[in-house]
């Protein structure tokens, strides 16, 4: 087990120009965590990795590592251990010489160097793989050395720039648990960047999502799904409904909220005695709807003009097949899935 | 250029006359120059009547010429060395710093190829002489220097446009300061480039004659300098050996380069 460090991220400010990539972000960081910098293209989050690499220089604000202050501190003196989108191997040496870069820069004895880069190999399940040439190696094999080099140092930090969008699907979600794996044997501290809500959820201790700059929410990942404290991070985070104050009723009749709420499609029921009198009920015209394996996805077109989707899990959704364009329904959702936006129009 | 016509026999023949047309246009000056090295005649005849080696052996045999000879290679070893590293270095940083400001270093740094070079001659004789490095090797060696530099630019940028910046950012992540991220990462790779820009850079010393008359006093004269004064004394088949052996060297040098760059 390395010796991990939290990170303390104190009102950073970096503008380009007119252009601010990030708006005073704070951030704290706990030894050992996992979190992920979640955002569309643009909204600042490999701007702030890099800042915490050592690439970019905040114009205002402190990086803390512990309690040192690493804010204007050169990049090789962090002892931070990078995966960057595209690997960044370096071709003109193989994998061993890749993983033994850092190590020979430290000037470990040879012999001890070897142990280890072949330790970390190991670690990444790349075994057997240590003269290859990084030209003949596959995506998911560049990945690997590109892990191996970045744990073989043992940093108390890792900082991942969307190391698995270059793979596809079904080695994208083996690495996601492999990565997460990989951080829980070594209790790193270790931040990720990635635009996929999926493997935010999956993957993440903590998920901070990011836009324009700023950070709008940092929270568990169900908290973030369930409970979205902005209209941007509900709607980026997956099938969300925001639903106008009035447009929904109580089941049982009591007053509906004054609120703007967030229904996510799945969270939506045809059967009324399943969600409980307590829930709320949106009625509307079916505009459209569509098979999607395992689930129905139905389009709502409630009475105020507002749309809203309507996904039902087809081991559940026996009469969606019935349904005719045009038909009136009702969708139902539990009071536990209705979640009030402070401050949101829709 | 050939495929897109493959069946016209007449396009291809035209095509290929053409070809070998300006490519004896552009060898034949220099071919010319081969027999009449080997003249045994006093004066510059062409078909030699007669052949010998004097004229090589004029050139092995003299002082002077052997002294210019020295000079020469020690200047171009010299600038390349010099040159190189300063380009590359230049390079990385307009490579880095990109937008306007990267085009106007650019732009300065290229200045002296297209400068005339009696421009930059006259220019640099009154900068040295007010440093009193007018005669010396070293003023000679700033002169050659500064022509070298945009020649290996010229060679470097392209390479370093292509080659992937996050492997120097990874570098330095892991450990690297920017001397061991430059020696351990960029150079290893750009490895062909840096020998083509040194064989430039040498090349254009070795090839350099206007800063040398202005600059190189007696003893530290080059020898472009030197054949440009024996041809306004006396014309003899010395130069023409001596440009053959010229001649030879370089193609041995680019050819020595090609190679390294094909295997």
């Amino acid at each position: 087990m390395m010796k991990s460090l939290p990170i303390t991220i104190d009102s950073v400010r970096k503008a380009y120009g007119s252009y601010v990539a990030l708006d005073d972000v704070s951030l704290d960081i706990q030894a050992g965590e996992f979190l992920t910098l979640l955002g569309p293209s643009g909204s600042g989050k490999t701007t702030l990795l890099m800042a915490l690499a050592g690439f970019v220089r905040p114009d205002r604000g402190k990086l803390l590592l512990g309690d040192r202050d690493i804010t204007r501190l050169a990049p090789n003196k962090r002892d931070i251990g990078i995966v960057f989108q595209n690997y960044a191997l370096f071709p003109h040496m193989n994998v061993l010489a890749n993983v033994e870069y850092p190590l020979a820069l430290r000037k470990t004895p040879k012999a001890e160097a070897r142990r280890r880069a072949l330790d970390a190999l190991a670690r990444v399940k790349l075994d057997g793989l240590a003269e290859r040439d990084i030209a003949a190696l596959s995506g998911g094999q560049r990945q690997r050395v590109a892990l191996a080099r970045a744990i073989v140092f043992e940093p108390r930090v890792m900082l991942m720039d969307e190391p698995l969008s270059a793979l596809d699907k079904n080695l994208r979600e083996t690495m996601q648990y492999e990565i997460r794996r990989l951080h829980d044997d070594l209790g790193i501290t270790t931040i990720y960047v990635t635009h996929d809500q999926r493997e935010a959820l999956i993957m993440s201790d903590r998920v901070a999502v990011m836009n324009s700059g700023r950070i709008q929410q940092i929270d568990t990942p169900q908290q973030i799904y369930d409970r979205p404290s902005t209209r941007f991070v509900a709607e980026f985070m997956g099938e969300a409904n925001i639903v106008a104050p009035g447009a929904a009723r109580r089941i049982d009749g009591a007053d509906a909220s004054r609120e703007t709420l967030m229904i996510r499609a799945e969270s939506f029921h045809l059967d009324a005695k399943i969600v409980g009198r307590d829930g709320v009920a949106l009625e509307g015209t079916l505009r459209a709807k569509a098979f999607r394996g395992e689930n129905w996805l139905l389009t709502l077109a409630l009475d105020a003009g507002q749309e809203i989707l309507v996904c039902i899990p087809a081991a559940l959704a026996s009469g969606c097949a019935e349904l005719a364009t045009g038909q009136r329904v009702t969708a139902y959702a539990p009071a536990a899935k209705v979640h009030a936006i402070p401050g949101a129009v829709a | 250029m050939l495929e897109a016509y493959p069946d016209n026999r007449l396009a291809r023949v035209l095509l290929w006359s053409f070809c070998a047309l300006v490519l004896a246009f552009l060898m034949l000056p220099t071919l010319v120059v081969v027999p009449l090295s080997f003249s045994a005649s006093d004066l510059l005849e062409f078909p030699p009547r007669a052949y010998s080696l004097r004229w090589y052996e004029n050139f092995f045999g003299s002082a002077t010429w052997m002294a210019g000879l020295r000079t020469s290679l020690i200047l171009g070893t010299l600038t390349a060395t010099l040159a190189v590293p300063l380009a590359l270095l230049a390079c990385i940083s307009i490579n880095r710093l990109g937008g306007r400001t990267a085009l106007a270093i650019q732009g300065a740094l290229l200045t002296p190829s297209i400068v005339p070079g009696i421009l930059l001659a006259i220019g640099l004789f009154f900068v040295l002489a007010a440093q009193r490095l007018v005669g010396t090797l070293f003023g000679v060696l700033v002169g050659h220097v500064v022509l070298a530099i945009p020649v290996a630019c010229i060679v470097l940028l392209p390479a370093l446009a292509r080659f992937d910046w996050n492997q120097v950012q990874a570098a330095r992540s892991l450990g690297a300061n920017w001397a061991r991220a430059i020696g351990g990462i960029i150079v290893p790779q750009l490895q062909i480039s840096l020998l083509s820009a040194t064989l430039m850079a040498f090349l254009t010393s070795l090839d350099e004659s206007v800063i040398s008359i202005f600059v190189a006093s007696g003893q530290n004269s080059t020898l472009p300098k030197l054949m440009f004064l024996s041809l306004r004394d006396q014309i003899d088949p010395t130069i023409a050996a001596i440009s053959t052996l010229w001649t030879v060297i370089v193609l041995v040098a680019v050819l020595i380069v090609s190679f390294r760059q094909k295997s």
